[in-house]
């Protein structure tokens, strides 16, 4: 696990800026997120959020500016909106990640059964994945990442595509899966925010525009774009 | 009666005996085409799989000449191999040309940019879908490329039909490498178009009706396989979704 110390930084970013083509996705984001800490990331579609986290996961480079990753990709693990699995068992596509880190096969395979049984698919470890329900499929991301012992779990909008009642169990799971690890995650679900996150990142346009503690974000002043944003005002 | 219709009679004749010169040519057609797309796939895959996820100097280059190769006339693949072949050609000494091995080669060089250019397609498609997840697993780019050449098998299976289909199917490369000699390097093809020039009609439409059910049966595989995959793990999982399963 982490040689790091509870808020020592694992990320930091100095006026750096992502580009797809010539469109920029992240303008001259600063930010510095230390071991531990549970930060949301939210703005309105668009605003960069899902870069930021690419970002922080070693998914797209950096145009410019500086930035500084004590936790390489290896150290992390991330659940994409839509997760992807693999046209195979369920379990294989929990022993698969854990080999594509390194580990032998008969291993991986022992712990994917013990990672299924902690988000409750035990019993559909035979399964084809792909016939899994949304909900299913989020929860076996979860198991798969849970499987690989991150520092690190980075989740794009874990519930956003789930019904009430998926979204209910997986951010539980996401809670659980937390606990002793630094979450940096990306929601639309303000409700969710509050009960996850120790801080909230706020995002315009590919900027860094409020970077504030939860109950700060909540109940003090706020930039106009950001304030519109908690209103509702905004999509 | 009218000469379509005796030679379609007599065809179906010939196929409800099992001629043996019939069988003997399809056959021989069937070994052909099946040995080259077994060797085109063999490489082609590979190096479809690698095509999709390298990223080097002259790779749009590299694509458009592929793209362009999967019109090759086959009766210009037979003779670049002719030529190859030939006594006084580079590849001469091997002593293959119209022989069973020079029509495998001429139909694997056929199939081969099919074989790579539509699976380097379908791999580059679902990497630009997914391919992010398993990198962030940590896959490299050749292992993430295996990997979804595994999970889109059912896409390349396709793709390994339709090239037999190409292939067993052509005649122009066959015909000028094979040479067509009677119990030797004639299949299906060449024999159809012979006996037409020479007039045996019965033996021609009987090959061709035996070529259109070999390629109907591929199609029909096709559209098995398509069917299977859907109901596998595409409608399940809609129909979970739409809340048709609880």
């Amino acid at each position: 696990m982490s040689d790091l110390r509870p808020g020592e930084t694992l990320f930091a970013l100095h006026d750096v800026e992502v580009r797809f083509g010539q469109v920029p996705a992240l303008r001259g984001a600063t930010l510095s997120i230390g071991a531990g800490e549970r930060v949301a990331l939210i703005g309105a579609n668009g605003s960069g959020k899902s870069t930021l986290l690419r970002l922080l996961h070693g998914l797209v480079p950096h145009a410019s500016g500086a930035m500084l990753q004590r936790a390489p990709r290896s150290r992390q693990a991330m659940l994409f909106q839509r997760p992807h699995m693999l046209r195979a068992s369920v379990a294989t596509n929990v022993a698969l990640a854990l080999w594509l880190r390194g580990g032998g096969w008969r291993a991986a395979r022992d712990a994917a059964h013990e990672a299924l049984g902690r988000v409750g698919l035990a019993e559909l470890a035979a399964r084809n994945a792909r016939t899994l329900s949304g909900g299913q499929q989020q929860r076996l991301a979860l198991a798969r990442a849970w499987a690989l012992h991150p520092e690190v779990l980075l989740l794009d909008e874990p519930t956003a595509s789930l019904d009430p009642t998926a979204k209910r169990e997986v951010e539980a799971l996401i809670a659980e899966a937390a606990a002793g690890r630094t979450l940096i995650f990306a929601s639309h679900n303000l409700g969710q925010v509050k009960r996850l996150a120790t801080r909230v990142v706020y995002l315009e346009q590919g900027r860094v525009v409020a970077d504030l503690p939860v109950h700060d974000f909540f109940h003090g002043p706020l930039p106009e774009a950001a304030h519109l944003f908690v209103k509702g005002e905004l999509a | 009666m009218n000469t379509f219709t005796d030679s379609v009679t007599a065809a179906a004749h010939l196929i409800a005996s099992a001629d043996p010169v019939l069988l003997a040519i399809v056959g021989r057609s069937l070994a052909v085409s099946a040995t080259s797309c077994v060797l085109a796939c063999g490489v082609g895959l590979l190096l479809g799989a690698w095509l999709a996820v390298a990223r080097f100097k002259g790779r749009a280059v590299v694509l458009a000449v592929l793209n362009t190769f999967l019109a090759l006339p086959s009766v210009v693949v037979g003779l670049v191999i002719y030529l190859l072949l030939s006594r006084s050609g580079p590849l001469g000494f091997l002593g293959w040309l119209f022989s069973f091995k020079a029509m495998v080669l001429a139909q694997t060089v056929l199939v081969l940019p099919m074989v790579t250019a539509l699976t380097r397609q379908v791999i580059e498609d679902a990497d630009r879908g997914h391919g992010e997840q398993l990198r962030s697993l940590g896959a490299r780019p050749l292992l993430r490329s295996l990997l979804i050449a595994a999970d889109e098998r059912y896409a390349l299976i396709t793709v390994l039909i339709a090239a037999f289909g190409r292939a067993v199917s052509e005649v122009g490369a066959v015909m000028v490498v094979g040479g067509n000699i009677d119990g030797f390097t004639r299949v299906m093809t060449t024999a159809i178009a012979l006996e037409t020039s020479k007039g045996d009609l019965p033996l021609a439409v009987a090959l061709g009706i035996v070529l259109l059910l070999v390629v109907l049966v591929l199609n029909l595989a096709i559209a098995a396989l398509r069917g299977w995959r859907e109901r596998a793990d595409g409608g399940v999982a809609e129909a979970m979704r739409g809340g048709q399963i609880a």
